[in-house]
């Protein structure tokens, strides 16, 4: 930084956090997230320590929580403010104890992720953001939530719940506010992301790749290694004869 | 040619096996890393440049070429090598499958890729919603730190490298690198302008280089199994395998790996079940991601699914999410929805991009139904040509380009909704661009 350069501002009100404050293990967690980042640059913790806010809150920030990452991070709260309110996965408002995330872009809508809106709207009696009136669930319309091979799909919580119909969606439902535990991933029998009915490829392959392979379980001679060390012979073995022709060279000359 | 199990580099893509340290070892991964470090910097950039490894995120641009950007020396500052892990575009679920049941070899990836580039740390940015895929990474990343693969000294090299996981918060657009960047640094996912390209002044003002995954991921198998392999699959400037993910109206949709150029046919008919009610049944395909402008049945007939020849095709590779359509559906509410999804997304920064991307979804919500004029057609792709080209980053042109290819191939299907909307409603119930 040159002489000339204006000193950082450093005035805004002091955050307001309300008696807000991480749990001893949200802040152990905190700390981890903070070594990852170099020491003048605190502020790339802004994201993870907003996470751990809003999960300690119940699923939603408070202005007191976001004012608190800011007086852990040393920021100006509107800073924090502006970075909670730019990313979607922030909630401002309480959210269910089942927060149900439908995806509506394209690739799911093509699969019927609008019957599935419909369903659970339907199913729940709630709107876009609205919260049941016992509080158990809520839902939201999101954009693509990357897992368009096992459209339609939701995300309730952390988890993601594919190939759903309107039907299977609501036994789900059915099932978490009978508190059983429902099973992540396809709905639909899948494994993950191979075809319906099992996976044409990677048929021949096993827990060390395809038959032969050369790498397994550590074994073999990277090709890139055995062509530098190719080389290296060669450029040895050409400045060997290089050494004995000009030697030869020189009395022609 | 069809891609044999071989050759395949993603044996894990479906979590048939285990996704941990013991399973990624027994699969090949973490196989001869040191020796391939030895090589030296020069030559693992060498060996990269050689395989004309193209992007595996969108834009296709060589990854040797983008890593020699980095400086050669530091001059004080510390390198970064970034991974865009932020995978949001429609249509694309394939990093998803690599960090959740391949973790592995993207940080053998990253740990080559940052001794190429001088770097010692790397952050991998991942998208929030990724929940599951995040722990795994996290896992991994604890077990490569406990075998000594990774942090100092790695892989008993000499070279320290750092990987450390941040998790994102929703935002499409933080899959733009610069919006990355500003992200990471907690900011607002605004993009910068380039340049300055993050190679020179990149996070924390340090030179960076951002790659996607399954470009990272490629990168030491590329190493092992040789450059003449990885070249000898696919075309000319469109080498190796890539994951394709297939969605929508297809009896099967999947994830698959396939050489780069399988005609488009037959990666749907082959991998995918084929179109729902058959091959004729095929409206229109995006192929890659929903960036790309959508093509029409008859040019998928014969089309090859690599770089150039979608590009010559007015459309692209993007991301290799390939989104089928058949004739059931309503190509206009489709592309409306993706005109939804970026207004959603604009971060608002640019004001073609933040007001364009609302006015062309609230005209294409009345095309939908015809309650418009057909001048207006021309007065969208008007639009789209204002918001392309003239906005920080690309989210401007991805909200543009959908548009046009659904103009340039459905234009008679938006003027006969038009036109049979007017004769039950009366020619000039709509006036023009009432936005």
């Amino acid at each position: 930084m040159s002489g000339t350069a204006r000193p950082k501002v450093t005035t805004f009100p002091a955050p307001n956090t309300g008696g807000f404050a991480f749990t001893e293990e949200n802040q152990a967690q905190a700390q981890r997230h903070l070594a990852k980042y170099p020491d003048n640059n605190k502020a790339s913790a802004v994201l993870p320590l907003l996470w751990l806010a809003q999960r300690q809150n119940g699923g939603h920030l408070t202005r007191e929580s976001i004012e608190y990452v800011a007086s852990l991070l040393g920021m100006a709260p509107i800073r924090v403010h502006e970075v909670a309110h730019f990313y979607s996965m922030f909630n401002h408002r309480p959210v269910g104890k089942y927060f149900i995330q439908v995806c509506r872009t394209t690739p799911c809508m093509l699969r019927g992720s609008d019957e599935l809106i419909a369903a659970v709207k339907d199913k729940l009696g709630v709107g876009e953001g609205e919260v049941t009136e016992d509080g158990v669930f809520s839902m939201r319309e999101v954009e693509c939530l990357g897992a368009c091979c096992n459209a339609p799909m939701v995300q309730i919580n952390d988890l993601y719940y594919e190939d759903l119909t309107p039907e299977s969606l609501s036994n789900l439902l059915d099932d978490l506010r009978a508190g059983k535990d429902a099973q992540p991933g396809s709905q639909a029998g899948r494994a993950g992301s191979e075809p319906l009915g099992g996976a044409k490829t990677l048929t021949e392959v096993g827990e060390t790749g395809v038959a032969g392979y050369a790498f397994a379980n550590g074994g073999g001679v990277p090709d890139a290694v055995r062509q530098a060390r190719k080389a290296e012979a060669e450029a040895a073995k050409n400045e060997h004869q290089a050494g004995e022709t000009s030697g030869k060279g020189d009395g022609k000359a | 040619m069809i891609l044999q199990d071989k050759d395949r580099i993603f044996t894990n893509l479906y979590g048939q096996f285990d996704w941990r340290l013991e399973g990624a070892r027994k699969r090949g991964v973490w196989a001869g890393t040191k020796d391939m470090l030895e090589l030296g910097r020069e030559t693992v950039l060498q060996t990269v440049k050689e395989a004309e490894v193209r992007g595996r995120g969108g834009a296709g641009f060589p990854a040797g070429l983008k890593w020699s950007f980095m400086p050669k020396q530091s001059d004080g500052r510390p390198h970064y090598l970034v991974v865009n892990a932020d995978e949001s575009e429609p249509g694309t679920c394939k990093d998803r499958e690599i960090m959740r049941y391949d973790p592995h070899r993207l940080l053998e990836g990253c740990l080559i890729g940052c001794f190429a580039m001088g770097a010692n740390t790397c952050y991998i940015y991942i998208r929030g919603e990724f929940y599951q895929e995040a722990q795994h990474l996290q896992h991994a990343i604890d077990e490569a730190y406990e075998a000594g693969l990774i942090g100092k000294n790695a892989c008993k090299s000499g070279w320290d490298c750092d990987i450390y996981l941040h998790r994102g918060a929703g935002a499409y657009i933080c899959g733009e690198e610069t919006a990355l960047l500003e992200s990471l640094e907690g900011k607002k996912g605004m993009p910068r302008l380039k340049p300055p390209f993050p190679a020179q002044l990149g996070v924390y003002g340090c030179p960076t280089t951002v790659n996607n995954v399954e470009t990272i991921a490629v990168v030491p198998e590329i190493m092992r199994r040789g450059v003449s392999w990885w070249t000898g699959i696919g075309r000319p400037k469109n080498h190796g395998t890539k994951l394709f993910c297939i969605s929508g109206h297809v009896n099967k949709p999947c994830n698959v790996e396939e050489s780069l150029g399988i005609p488009m046919k037959e990666l749907l008919e082959r991998h995918a079940g084929g179109v729902r009610g058959g091959w004729d049944n095929l409206l229109a395909v995006i192929p890659g991601g929903s960036s790309v402008p959508c093509i029409p049945k008859p040019t998928c007939d014969d089309i090859l699914m690599d770089f150039d020849a979608l590009r010559d095709a007015q459309t692209g590779l993007g991301t290799a999410a390939v989104i089928v359509m058949d004739k059931s559906t309503d190509i206009v509410a489709a592309i409306a929805r993706l005109s939804l999804f970026y207004m959603h997304e604009s971060c608002g920064q640019c004001t073609p991009c933040r007001e364009g991307t609302g006015w062309m979804w609230r005209v294409l919500t009345r095309m939908v139904q015809g309650r418009a004029q057909i001048e207006e057609i021309d007065k969208l792709w008007d639009v789209t040509k204002e918001v392309e080209g003239h906005t920080i980053c690309a989210l401007g042109d991805a909200a543009a380009w959908p548009v046009q290819g659904l103009i340039r191939h459905f234009r008679p299907e938006i003027e006969s909704r038009i036109v049979n909307y007017q004769k039950t409603h009366g020619s000039r119930t709509v006036p023009v661009a009432a936005e």
